[in-house]
C-alpha cells in the first residue's frame, strides 16, 4: 500500500446558488515512502489546488466534493479538525511559493519555529529552541544561533527560504509538498535552493511532492511526474520516460517549449492558445481546441486515463516528440 | 513596521511631540504622586475647614499661602482636588479604553476572521452601538444606576461604573478598526502558513494576525484616552459622574461652575486648563503617532 494515495479528488466552488465549478476534476496520485513525484502544469491546472486539498485547507467556500486522500490508510477528509492539525506540519509540511510573505512579518525567526515545535512536540521551550537552530544549521544558515531573534524583514530571500524549509522539516514530516520553492528567487539562488531540498529530502528519506512549471527542475530532481491540466492528470509515468518520449500531445508540447530543446536562431515553440477557465470548460478532452492531433472523438468526449495517458491518439512510444 | 530605535529618532526630531509627552508626563507624574505633592488631602473631612471656602489664590487680595490656587466652597485647596482629581480622569480613561479594546480587539478579531453570519451580526450590532452617542448611553445607565441605589453606594461604584459604561459603549471603534485590518491580513499567505504548520485558529488569530493589526489600535488608543476623558468629564459636570467629595477635573469645573459670576473664577478655570492640557497632549501625541506608524506619511530616513 503507498504511503499516500489520493483516489479521484475533486474540488469544486460554488457558482451562484446551486452551481458549483470543478477546479480539480478528479485527481489520482500515488507517493511511496521517499519517494520524490514532480506535478507540472500551466498557471490555473490545480496544482497548488491540489497541494491545499491534499492538507484538507481548501479556503471557503471552495469544497473537496468528492474523492479520497489516504495517509498510511486512514482518509485525512473524514477526519476531525483536531485529528487532521495533528497532520498538518507534523507528518505533512509545505513549502510555499514566496519566502517574503509566507513568514509572519512581525515575529522573530525564533517564535515561529518554536511555536511550530511545541504545537506538535511536547518538549520545552530550551529544548525547541536547540533543536530549531539544530534544523537552521541543518539548511546551511551561517550564524545560526544569532539568526533565531532575527526578524524576516532582515534575511535575504534565499535565507529566508532556507528557514521556511527548516520549519518544513523540524518536526520530520513523512511528505514534503513544495509548491514551487523557487519560483519567487533569484536565478542564481534557485538551483541552490532546489539542491538543497534535493539533498535533505534524500538524507532523511522524505517524500516530495514537487509542484512547478520548470520541466528542467523536475527532470533533475523528480523520479515520477504527473502533467496537469484544466484541474485533471493528461499524463503520468516514471520522470526519465516521460522526458525522453512523452506520450500526451500537451506534455509533448511542454517538453518541445523548453527553451533548452529549441535550435539556435529559431523562434522559441510555444503551445497555440492558453488554458481554458475552469469556468468555461470546452467539451470533451479540455486540450483539443490547442491539440494538432485533435479529431472528433476529442471534441465529442473525454479521454479516460488509460496506461498513464489520458489521450485517445497518444504520441507513439517508438516516434520522436513532434520536433 | 517601525523599529523602536526609528520610533526614537523621529521622537526627539518633534518638538511637539516632545512638548505633548513631557506635558502627559508631568500631568500623570503629579497624579500619581498627588498624595505625597498635595498640601493638603481633599479626601479627609477631618482637614477641611469651612471657615477656609471661596479663598482667591495666594496672590490675589484675601488669598491664603496655604492655598497656592485658592479654595472651593468647601474649603478645598483647588491645587490639591487637582492633583488628586487628575489622578481620577486618568484612570477612568485609560480604565475605559482597556476595556473598550479588550472588547473591541476580540469582537473584530473574531468577526474579521470568522467572517460570513458572525461578522455581520457583531458589526451590525456595532453599527447600532454607533448610533447611539456614548453621551446618551451613559446619561441613561448612570441616571438608573443612581436613583437604583444609595448615594454612598453610588459613590463607592462610580468610578468602575463610568469606566464599565464609557469603555462598553465605545467597542465598535475598536472592532471596526480591527476587523478591517483582519480582512486586510487573513488572506496573506503567512496565514495560510500558519494553517499548514497545523495551528488552531485561536492561535492562528492570535498569535499571528493580531500582532499585525495592533498599529492602528495603538494609534486610536491614544486619542479614546483623550475622549474618555471628556466624556467622563462631560458626565461629572452633568452630575452624572464623580460625586461631589471625590472629584474628577469634570465635577472640579461643575462644583466651581455656580460661582463663576459671583467672581470665584479660580474654582472653574484651573481644573478646566489642566484638564485641557490633558486633553490636548494626548491628542497631539495621538496625531504624531498616526503620522509615524502611517508608511504612506513615512520620510525616506528610516
Amino acid at each position: 500500500m503507498p504511503m499516500l494515495e489520493v483516489k479521484d479528488l475533486h474540488v469544486a466552488f460554488p457558482r451562484g446558488k446551486k452551481d458549483w465549478i470543478e477546479a480539480l476534476r478528479g485527481v489520482d496520485l500515488t507517493l511511496e515512502k521517499g519517494e520524490r513525484l514532480g506535478v507540472v502544469g500551466e498557471s490555473g491546472a490545480g496544482k497548488s489546488m491540489l497541494a491545499f486539498a491534499i492538507l484538507n485547507l481548501i479556503a471557503e467556500p471552495g469544497r473537496v466534493s468528492n474523492g479520497s486522500i489516504a495517509l498510511d490508510g486512514q482518509n485525512l477528509l473524514e477526519m476531525s479538525e483536531r485529528q487532521i492539525r495533528k497532520i498538518r506540519g507534523n507528518r505533512v509540511s509545505m513549502i510555499f511559493q514566496d519566502p517574503m510573505v509566507t513568514l509572519n512579518p512581525v515575529l522573530s525567526i525564533g517564535t515561529q519555529m518554536i511555536e511550530t515545535l511545541r504545537a506538535h512536540r511536547n518538549i520545552s521551550r530550551r529544548a525547541a529552541h536547540k533543536l530549531c537552530v539544530q534544523k537552521l544549521k541543518q539548511v546551511a544558515i551561517p550564524s545560526a544561533e544569532g539568526r533565531m531573534d532575527a526578524y524576516p524583514h532582515e534575511l535575504s530571500g534565499g535565507l529566508r527560504q532556507r528557514v521556511v524549509i527548516a520549519i518544513a522539516l523540524l518536526t520530520d514530516p513523512e511528505i514534503i509538498i513544495a509548491d514551487e520553492p523557487t519560483t519567487a528567487l533569484d536565478v542564481t539562488i534557485q538551483a541552490e535552493i532546489m539542491a538543497l531540498i534535493l539533498k535533505l529530502c534524500r538524507e532523511n528519506d522524505v517524500a516530495l511532492i514537487l509542484i512547478t512549471h520548470d520541466l528542467g527542475v523536475v527532470a533533475e530532481v523528480t523520479e515520477r511526474l504527473m502533467i496537469m491540466y484544466a484541474g485533471k492528470c493528461v499524463e503520468t509515468g516514471r520522470t526519465r520516460d516521460m522526458i525522453a518520449a512523452p506520450h500526451h500531445p500537451y506534455a509533448a508540447g511542454l517538453l518541445k517549449a523548453l527553451p533548452q530543446n529549441a535550435k539556435r536562431g529559431e523562434k522559441l515553440y510555444q503551445i497555440p492558445g492558453s488554458m481554458p477557465p475552469i469556468t468555461n470548460l470546452p467539451t470533451g478532452c479540455p486540450y483539443h481546441p490547442r491539440c494538432p492531433r485533435a479529431s472528433d472523438i476529442c471534441r465529442a468526449s473525454m479521454p479516460p486515463l488509460e496506461g498513464g495517458v489520458a489521450c485517445f491518439h497518444p504520441l507513439e512510444q517508438s516516434q520522436e516528440a513532434p520536433a | 513596521m517601525i523599529t523602536w530605535r526609528a520610533l526614537l529618532k523621529r521622537f526627539l526630531s518633534d518638538p511637539v511631540a516632545i512638548c505633548a509627552a513631557v506635558v502627559l508626563l508631568a500631568l500623570i507624574l503629579m497624579a500619581v504622586l498627588a498624595p505625597v505633592l498635595a498640601p493638603q488631602n481633599p479626601y479627609d473631612l477631618m482637614q477641611l475647614d469651612i471657615m477656609d471656602s471661596e479663598m482667591p489664590p495666594s496672590w490675589q487680595p484675601g488669598g491664603d499661602p496655604r492655598f497656592l490656587l485658592g479654595t472651593d466652597t468647601q474649603g478645598r485647596g483647588v491645587l490639591s482636588t487637582i492633583m488628586y482629581g487628575t489622578g481620577i480622569s486618568l484612570l477612568i480613561g485609560v480604565g475605559a479604553v482597556l476595556l473598550s479594546g479588550v472588547l473591541g480587539i476580540t469582537l473584530g478579531l473574531i468577526a474579521g476572521y470568522k467572517g460570513g453570519g458572525i461578522d455581520a451580526f457583531l458589526m451590525r450590532l456595532a453599527d447600532i452601538q454607533m448610533s447611539l452617542s456614548t453621551l446618551m448611553i451613559a446619561i441613561i445607565a448612570l441616571a438608573l444606576f443612581q436613583a437604583a441605589f444609595d448615594a454612598n453606594v453610588y459613590a463607592d461604584y462610580a468610578i468602575i461604573m463610568l469606566i464599565v459604561i464609557i469603555g462598553v459603549a465605545e467597542w465598535p471603534k475598536f472592532a471596526r478598526t480591527v476587523r478591517s485590518s483582519v480582512l486586510g491580513e487573513k488572506n496573506k499567505e503567512y496565514v495560510d502558513a500558519a494553517r499548514v504548520i497545523g495551528l488552531p485558529a485561536r492561535k492562528v488569530m492570535w498569535g499571528h494576525i493580531l500582532p499585525n493589526t495592533l498599529t492602528p489600535v495603538m494609534v486610536i488608543s491614544t486619542i479614546q484616552v483623550a475622549e474618555a476623558i471628556m466624556t467622563e468629564a462631560a458626565l461629572s459636570f452633568l452630575g452624572l459622574g464623580m460625586p461631589v467629595d471625590r472629584p474628577s477635573l469634570g465635577s472640579l469645573i461643575r462644583s466651581g461652575f455656580e460661582f463663576v459670576f459671583s467672581g470665584s473664577t479660580w474654582i472653574t478655570f484651573y481644573p478646566a486648563l489642566v484638564l485641557i492640557a490633558l486633553i490636548l497632549a494626548l491628542n497631539l501625541l495621538g496625531d504624531w503617532l498616526r503620522d509615524v506608524m502611517n508608511p504612506k506619511l513615512r520620510r525616506g530616513d528610516d
